[in-house]
C-alpha cells in the first residue's frame, strides 16, 4: 500500500513524463497485487493488462509526438485545491460508517450475493462465478462498459483528426524537431535481428493465447476484456517491429473502425434476438432449447462481442498516435 | 521424505532467486551508466525468475499447474533478454553512447541531463 502511495505521488511530482510513464505501469502492477490479494483475479488480470501493458505503450506513444517534459512553472490553484481536499475530507470521514472489513454479515454479502452463489451453478453453469455475474446476471451493465469503451475510441478518434488538419498546416512552418525522427515506424528496420526473431516466434503464442483466455473465461480468470487487451497486444508488438505499413496490410485503419463498431453490434444483437424469439433484452435463457445452454451460448456470444471491441479500440488509437509520427526512410547512424 | 525434499529444494531456489532479484536491484541504482544498468537488470532479472518459477513449481500437485509454470519460464527466457537486448539498440541508436574506462563521451551529459 505504502508504494502504491509513494508511486502515485512521484507521479505527481517527477518533472520527466518518461518516468511518469514508468511509475504509472508500476503503480498500476502493484493495484493488480493488491487485487490478488483480495482474492479478485479477474479484475487483476484486467488491470495488469490494461494498466500495466497497452496503456504504457499508448503513454509512450503519446511522448514519442509530443516531448518528454514537462511544461516548467508549477501554478498551485487554490480555490481547486481547496474543493478536492474537502471532498477527499468527507469522504475519508464517510469510510469510518462503513461496515468492517469481510464481516459475514455485511450488507453486501446478504443481498444479492448469496442468491447469485446459489444459483448460479445451477442456473447458468459456468464454473466462473465472476463471469455468470458479469455476463449474465449484469449483462446490461457490461454491455454498458463496452458501449463506453466504444465511446472513448470514438472520441479519441475525432480528437486525434482534428489536430492532423491544423498540424498539417503548421508543418510547412516549423521544421520538425530531431527527437521526433526516432518514430515508432523508424524501428522497422533491417538491422533489428534479436527483436525480429523472437517476435516471430512469440506474435502465433501471443494470439492463441488471448484466443484462450477470451473462451476459457467460462472456467477461470478471463473473458472478453483481457482478452481484447492481449490480442491487440500483438498486433502492436508486430507493428512496433516490423513497421507500422505492414501491420495495416494486416488489419487497415478501415477494418478496424469496423470491428469496433462489430464487437458492440454482436452485443446488441445478442439483446434483440432475445426479442425477436420472445424472451426480454438480453435474455439468454431463449437463445436455445434448454435454459442453460441458452445461457452458454449468450455468454460466449457476448464475450465475443466484447473482445472484439476492445482489441479494435486498442488497436485504433494506437493506429491514430502512431500513424501522426512522421515516418523515417534511412537512419543514417545505424549499423 | 520426498515431501521434505521437495520443500527444502523449493526454500532453496526461492532464498536464491529473491537474493539474485536484491543484487539485480542493487546493480540498478549503482551502477554507472545506462548499458551496465541493463546488463543487470536484463540477465540477473532473468535467471531470478526461472530460479523462482521452478521453486514454485516443484511445490504443485497438479500438472497443469507445473506445466503452466514452465511455459511462463520459456516464455520470460525468451522476452526478458529481447527487451533488454532492444533498450540497448534503442538507446544506441538514439545517440547514447557507452562510458568506456572513465572517458566520458560529450553526448552522454546531453541526454542523460533530458533524463532528469
Amino acid at each position: 500500500m505504502f508504494l502504491l502511495i509513494a508511486g502515485a505521488l512521484t507521479v505527481l511530482t517527477v518533472r520527466n513524463l518518461f518516468v511518469a510513464t514508468m511509475l504509472l505501469g508500476i503503480v498500476s502492477f502493484i493495484m493488480a497485487l493488491v487485487f490478488v490479494s483480495l482474492d479478485a483475479v479477474d479484475v487483476a488480470f484486467t488491470e495488469a493488462a490494461v494498466g500495466a501493458g497497452i496503456s504504457t505503450v499508448l503513454y509512450i506513444g503519446t511522448l514519442a509526438l509530443v516531448g518528454a517534459q514537462e511544461k516548467p512553472g508549477i501554478k498551485i490553484a487554490a480555490g481547486p485545491l481547496a474543493i478536492c481536499l474537502a471532498v477527499g475530507a468527507v469522504l475519508f470521514y464517510a469510510t469510518y460508517q462503513m461496515p468492517p472489513y469481510g464481516k459475514a454479515d455485511n450488507p453486501v454479502h446478504t443481498h444479492v450475493a448469496p442468491r447469485y452463489i446459489d444459483v448460479s451453478p445451477t442456473e447458468i453453469g459456468v464454473p466462473n462465478m465472476v463471469t455468470s455475474v458479469l455476463s449474465s446476471y449484469r449483462g446490461y451493465d457490461t454491455f454498458g462498459e463496452t458501449t463506453v469503451v466504444f465511446t472513448a475510441a470514438i472520441g479519441v478518434l475525432l480528437i486525434l483528426s482534428q489536430l492532423r488538419r491544423r498540424k498539417e498546416d503548421e508543418d510547412e512552418e516549423n521544421p520538425v524537431r530531431k527527437g521526433l525522427r526516432v518514430s515508432l515506424t523508424g524501428l522497422g528496420s533491417q538491422h533489428d535481428l534479436v527483436p525480429h526473431v523472437v517476435s516471430k516466434l512469440l506474435i502465433p503464442f501471443i494470439f492463441v493465447f488471448a484466443l484462450y483466455v477470451q473462451f476459457h473465461g467460462d472456467y477461470g480468470p478471463g473473458g472478453g476484456f483481457q482478452a481484447g487487451v492481449i490480442f491487440a497486444a500483438g498486433f502492436i508488438l508486430y507493428a512496433l517491429i516490423f513497421g507500422l505499413q505492414y501491420t495495416q496490410k494486416v488489419l487497415s485503419s478501415v477494418a478496424v473502425l469496423y470491428l469496433l463498431a462489430a464487437g458492440v453490434l454482436l452485443y446488441g444483437g445478442v439483446g434483440i434476438v432475445g426479442i425477436i424469439v420472445g424472451g426480454n433484452f438480453l435474455d439468454y435463457n431463449v437463445l436455445s432449447e434448454n435454459p442453460v445452454s441458452g445461457q452458454h451460448l449468450g455468454i460466449l456470444l457476448i464475450e465475443l462481442g466484447v473482445g472484439i471491441t476492445v482489441a479494435a479500440a486498442m488497436l485504433a488509437i494506437f493506429y491514430a498516435f502512431a500513424g501522426r509520427a512522421e515516418p523515417v526512410t534511412q537512419m543514417p547512424d545505424q549499423e | 521424505m520426498i515431501d521434505l525434499i521437495l520443500d527444502i529444494a523449493t526454500w532453496a531456489l526461492l532464498i536464491a532467486g529473491s537474493l539474485l532479484l536484491l543484487i539485480t536491484g542493487l546493480g540498478l541504482l549503482r551502477l554507472p551508466d545506462l548499458y551496465t544498468r541493463i546488463h543487470a537488470g536484463g540477465m540477473a532479472d532473468t535467471l531470478a525468475t526461472f530460479l523462482i518459477f521452478i521453486g514454485l513449481a516443484l511445490q504443485s500437485d497438479d500438472i497443469f499447474v507445473t506445466v503452466k509454470l514452465l511455459m511462463v519460464i520459456v516464455f520470460v527466457f525468451f522476452t526478458s533478454p529481447t527487451a533488454s537486448y532492444a533498450l540497448a539498440h534503442g538507446s544506441f541508436v538514439a545517440g547514447l553512447k557507452p562510458r568506456l574506462d572513465g572517458i566520458t563521451p560529450p553526448e552522454t551529459d546531453d541526454i542523460e541531463k533530458d533524463a532528469l
